[in-house]
């Protein structure tokens, strides 16, 4: 029988009596919890945790540990996620006593060290995106969206507009018409076209007095830096709405070219993608915002300045721009990340960051050279930091689906690419390398995949073989999800 | 039923009009291409809907896709059993999968739909 003891849960590895440490006998007098505790709030049986000892418990999680796939551990061209890898220097940097041991109610005068930190962030962002304006407070890309809608709300609301429509491109994420529709807006999709880039007459014909913002990520989802992005911002300004840059892909353009030169009037940052930090499986995130000066004082609050002090020293402190919308997240935001997030832009600086962006492209295009001819491109002849591959070829033929090609890539070693998005290509693979990784790792990755091709498709369908949980019923999970343990016979 | 007696929209549904009354479904090529079925979800009866505009969501595990009405008028009932299994929709998209039926009062709405040959056309295009 083969050892499960990571794939048991610690429950059921208990034995009644089992202990990982026997204490000696308290040698003071002890009050009876039923003396202390009133007897209506006493359970009656004590709560049914694990009894194991100290070799199971370290034993579980430490093979649990092994089983999962990380930047750290794998190669991760998860598309539109940008698992770059993250410096274990910013790791140490951030636990410094100085930064750690410190609280946001402290005085505003005895934490300048984190505020100038923040501050300075808030300049660099700002400095990136050609937007003047930054929000620090936006947890994740989504919520960064929501706040910049709502920013953009209270502007049109202060000025006497009613404009109700939002839009964006059938390609974008799905969080951008769920924050335009979360902040009050009417969603307004466009069609998928030939070409994979924003038809301007299509887009021309719901522009009118109605049109609040324009929500576009650049480059788009199928890794193509929509060209005319300079005349569908004129487009847009022209009736007097607004363009909203979603930066989920900053990756490929930072250093290159600035949203607020290309006419974007909003946008959010992925902090934790572009400019790193340990993500995954939903957090945690950063997604401040930039916006123009004329949205400024509408942006949450606090933000932070900076002035002099008696003595001519800088000084941070906090203010609330004076229409604000209110807080969107406690105190400055997910601080542990933006502080990661400014360790990465000041050890790469200006030059670096320009050529990081030049090496995501390069590696995404490599890829997509060396995969060409068996998972061809629908969009395009040459990618940004990312493309998207379809599989519909493969399996028309060989009966091989992006699912399949996914599942197998976990036996070779290889974190499988976004599948099945965006929804405007069949069967996609939506892979991107970030600039963290070797040549070599990228022929490998191609070599598997040509490989994987190669195989029986009735064995691919069962893949992966070298996992725990092989195919889960995903219909079953989604409807009769299993999300707690339960005593057996209970 | 066999689809012969079906009108088809652009968007993947099916009609069928029985004296006043359209029932609506999802085509099998739509069924297919969505893959693992997970849940639907249906407008009220008694809603007014009109063409093109959206009654409903099926979500599959690929994704969240609309179902639009390709009629104007009233829902007059729902196929609920749905909303427990939704095997039907895989297994009879055209007969026990149908989704709502609605109200029309004009007929000649389903004059803009296509034909199955126009539409098994179309399928064809999208599949490439």
């Amino acid at each position: 029988m083969r050892n499960q003891q990571a794939t048991q849960l610690i429950f059921e590895l208990s034995v009644p009596g089992r202990r990982a440490a026997i204490y000696p006998k308290c040698d003071v007098p002890v009050d009876s919890v039923k003396e202390l505790i009133p007897s209506g709030f006493l359970s009656e049986k004590p709560p049914a945790l694990p009894e194991v000892t100290e070799p199971d418990v370290v034993r579980h999680y430490v093979n649990l540990s092994t089983l999962n796939m990380s930047v750290d551990t794998h190669f991760y061209p998860l598309g539109s996620c940008t698992m770059k890898y993250n410096p274990k220097r910013h790791e140490r940097i951030c636990n410094f006593p100085g930064l750690v041991d410190i609280h946001p109610y402290q005085k505003e005068e005895n934490i300048q060290g984190i505020l100038g930190i923040l501050f300075e962030m808030q300049e660099m962002l700002a400095e990136i995106a050609g937007l003047p304006s930054v929000s620090l407070q936006p947890a994740a890309g989504a919520q960064g969206e929501f706040t910049a809608l709502l920013t953009a709300a209270a502007y049109f609301r202060d000025h006497g507009q009613n404009r109700t429509k939002v839009i964006f491109p059938s390609s974008a994420h799905g969080t951008n018409p769920a924050s335009a529709a979360l902040a009050g807006f009417d969603c307004i999709q466009l069609k998928q076209t030939g070409n994979g880039l924003v038809d301007l007459e299509e887009l021309k014909s719901h522009l009118n007095q109605e049109t609040a913002v324009f929500m576009i990520t650049n480059p788009n989802t199928l890794g193509m830096f929509e060209k005319d992005i300079a005349t569908i911002s004129k487009m847009l300004h022209d009736v007097g709405g607004l363009v909203y840059i979603d930066g989920a892909n900053m990756n490929a353009i930072m250093g290159q070219t600035r949203p607020g030169d290309f006419g974007g009037d909003m946008m959010h940052y992925n902090v934790h993608k572009t400019f790193t930090g340990p993500h995954g499986a939903g957090g945690p995130g950063a997604g401040p915002i930039a916006v123009r000066d004329f949205l400024a004082d509408y942006l949450p609050g606090p933000v932070i300045t900076k002035t002099e002090d008696d003595d001519g020293n800088d000084y941070y402190q906090l203010t609330n721009p004076v229409k604000s919308i209110g807080r969107v997240r406690s105190f400055f935001g997910n601080v542990g990340i933006l502080l990661r997030g400014y360790l990465y832009l000041r050890t790469l600086g200006a030059k670096g960051v320009k050529e990081a962006s030049e090496q995501a492209v390069l590696n995404a295009n490599y890829i997509k050279a060396l995969l060409k001819d068996i998972l061809p491109v629908p969009n395009g002849d040459l990618c940004m930091h990312e493309f998207v591959a379809s599989a519909a070829d493969v399996q028309k033929k060989n009966g091989i689906s992006a699912m399949d090609i996914a599942k197998r890539l976990l036996d070779f070693g290889f974190h499988a690419p976004t599948v099945y998005f965006p929804l405007d290509v069949p069967e996609a693979l939506m892979i991107e390398p970030t600039e963290t990784e070797s040549r070599e790792t990228l022929d490998a990755f191609a070599e598997s995949i040509k490989q994987i091709l190669s195989e029986d498709s009735e064995y691919l369908h069962d893949a992966p073989y070298s996992t725990p949980v092989s195919r889960p019923d995903e219909v079953k999970a989604a409807r009769k999800p299993v999300l707690k343990w339960t005593e057996p016979g209970k | 039923m066999s689809s012969s007696d079906l009108k088809f929209a652009k968007s993947h549904e099916w009609a069928k009009l029985d004296g006043d009354v359209v029932t609506i479904g999802i085509s099998k090529f739509a069924v297919n291409l969505l893959t693992d079925l997970v849940y639907i979800e249906l407008p009220a009866v008694g809603d007014s809907v009109s063409s093109g505009v959206s009654i409903g969501e099926i979500e599959s595990v690929k994704a969240v896709s609309d179902i639009y009405s390709s009629v104007t008028g009233e829902i007059v009932e729902i196929n609920d059993s749905l909303e427990e299994d939704l095997g039907a929709l895989t297994e009879d998209p055209y007969g026990k999968g149908w989704i709502v039926k609605i109200k029309i009062a004009d007929p000649s709405e389903l004059d803009q739909l296509m034909d199955q040959k126009a539409y098994d056309e179309l399928c064809q295009s999208e599949a490439h």
